[in-house]
């Protein structure tokens, strides 16, 4: 049976296609997801507007990204949006960044605004009672609690996203997932090359996952900073101060 | 000092309060009480316009709170408040909760603050505790730490919004005190409670409300002593002064 009859060997010839997969692959994760948060903190504060004239573009922009999918977004981008612009297509690396950061914009700015929202609303109430305005209570009382509450749904995000980044290959970006293409199409095997890129998909999402658990477990747990403390208080539920 | 003219205020179609005026005098201690949902809380809340008038006027020191002109937190510089779920700020330590306010909205050096922050987490008796961080206090020492906030602010008239309510019964007794102290100091006090025993011996004047009305005020020998209107009656009727 073939599936026994793994050859390896086959793909080792073409290990530098893969390793710059995965580079790019990389590349993309990151570009994309940078601009993607800072993107979507101005779209989520936009949501959050009681501004008609601000809110209404956040919640459009929300709704098109949101709903609609990414390969249709990312061919909109790539085969219709740049060249229409530029006069010319600026390569599969833009296109792919740009849509990537475009799309997990809007699910970054619902993870803020819904962060922000959860803010108990006395924590409001208290900084305005002290006469401080809005915006400075926003910066200093609001934000700064939110921000901890975002952590794990960023997470979330920067694994989907680099999963999502594999779509870049229906516009020949030469990221993980097509190298495992050519060379499924040049070996006539599929077994090797698309595990292959499993495997380093795998390991991608093993890497973040620390990344991010360490991220969490440094601001997740308390606001109290000594380590014996925030032992004690790991499963506990936030005091209602 | 506070002079409130025909106060309305609704949510849509329920109407909370339906026409209150009252006048409250400089050093005074006035407490409020009367069943759930007769809008206590909420009269309270719109003193420092924590909730938007819907009709009436209220003056403080002579100067229109709802009058669109005013700056809100030059009001609210001068108004102290106490909430009923403390409203801490969780992610600073107890004495840059203190500090935070005196520091950003009234330009006290950093040093000063301090000095008078320590002053008064010794007034409250919590001298220990200024490097903890709230969910590391009971009950009652979070909200003496909320009224040493308040009061850092040097506020002219404190409002307490149900102050012990959320709290552990062994608690109710060391924040009354705090507060038993404030008023001899010739604080200015308005007072939400359900604490019969407090409005009774530090109360000035003692106001009961049912219904959105302020339905009987007076002393609080007057008011727990003669009652003179039937809702009054029928109030007392049924708890333990």
């Amino acid at each position: 049976m073939d599936i026994l009859d793994f050859r390896f060997d086959a793909i080792w010839n073409y290990r530098e296609l893969f390793i710059r997969g995965l580079w790019i692959t990389l590349g993309l994760t990151v570009v994309g997801y940078a601009g993607g948060l800072i993107l979507g903190l101005f779209v989520g504060l936009g949501k959050l507007s009681k501004k008609k004239w601000v809110y209404y573009p956040a919640k459009y922009y929300v709704d098109f990204f949101r709903g609609t999918p990414l390969l249709v977004q990312l061919l909109l981008i790539h085969t219709a949006l740049i060249p229409s612009i530029f006069g010319h297509s600026l390569g599969f690396f833009v296109s792919g960044a740009v849509a990537l950061m475009l799309n997990s914009a809007a699910y970054n700015a619902e993870i803020i605004r819904a962060g922000i929202n959860s803010i108990e609303k006395g924590q409001m109430e208290a900084a305005r009672s002290l006469g401080m305005p809005y915006k400075t209570a926003m910066r200093l009382i609001i934000l700064p609690q939110a921000l901890r509450r975002m952590i794990p749904p960023f997470g979330n995000e920067l694994i989907a996203l680099m999963k999502d980044s594999s779509l870049v290959s229906m516009i020949a970006g030469s990221e993980l997932l097509y190298a495992g293409k050519v060379v499924a199409g040049a070996t006539l095997r599929p077994w090797e090359p698309y595990l292959t890129v499993a495997v380093l998909y795998l390991l991608l999402t093993f890497i973040f996952g620390k990344l991010i658990s360490y991220v969490e477990k440094r601001f997740s747990n308390s606001y109290v900073p000594s380590p014996r403390k925030q032992r004690l208080s790991v499963g506990r539920t936030e005091a209602g101060g | 000092m506070i002079t409130i003219r025909s106060l309305h205020k609704s949510f849509g179609s329920l109407q909370v309060l339906q026409g209150i005026d009252y006048e409250i005098k400089e050093k005074e201690v006035i407490c409020i009480i009367g069943p759930s949902g007769s809008g206590k809380s909420t009269f309270l809340r719109c003193i420092n316009l924590l909730e938007e008038i819907t009709r009436g006027e209220i003056f403080i020191d002579g100067i229109q709170v709802n009058d669109p002109k005013t700056d809100i937190n030059e009001i609210r510089k001068e108004v102290g408040m106490v909430f009923q779920q403390f409203n801490l700020f969780p992610h600073m330590r107890v004495i840059d909760n203190i500090t935070m306010a005196p520091i950003k909205i009234r330009k006290m050096g950093k040093t000063d603050a301090d000095t008078l922050a320590r002053q008064l987490l010794k007034k409250v008796g919590l001298a220990d505790k200024a490097d903890a961080y709230p969910e590391q206090l009971s009950g009652g020492q979070k909200q003496r730490v909320a009224i040493a906030r308040a009061l850092a602010m040097k506020p002219k008239v404190m409002l307490f919004d149900e102050p012990t309510s959320a709290l552990d019964p062994e608690m109710v007794k060391e924040v009354l005190d705090v507060m038993k102290q404030l008023a001899l100091e010739g604080m200015t006090m308005v007072v939400v409670t359900h604490e019969m025993g407090f409005a009774k011996e530090v109360g000035d004047r003692v106001a009961f409300m049912d219904n959105g009305l302020l339905v009987e005020e007076g002393t609080p020998d007057e008011l727990f002593n003669q009652p003179k209107n039937e809702r009054t009656k029928a109030f007392f009727s049924k708890v333990l002064v």
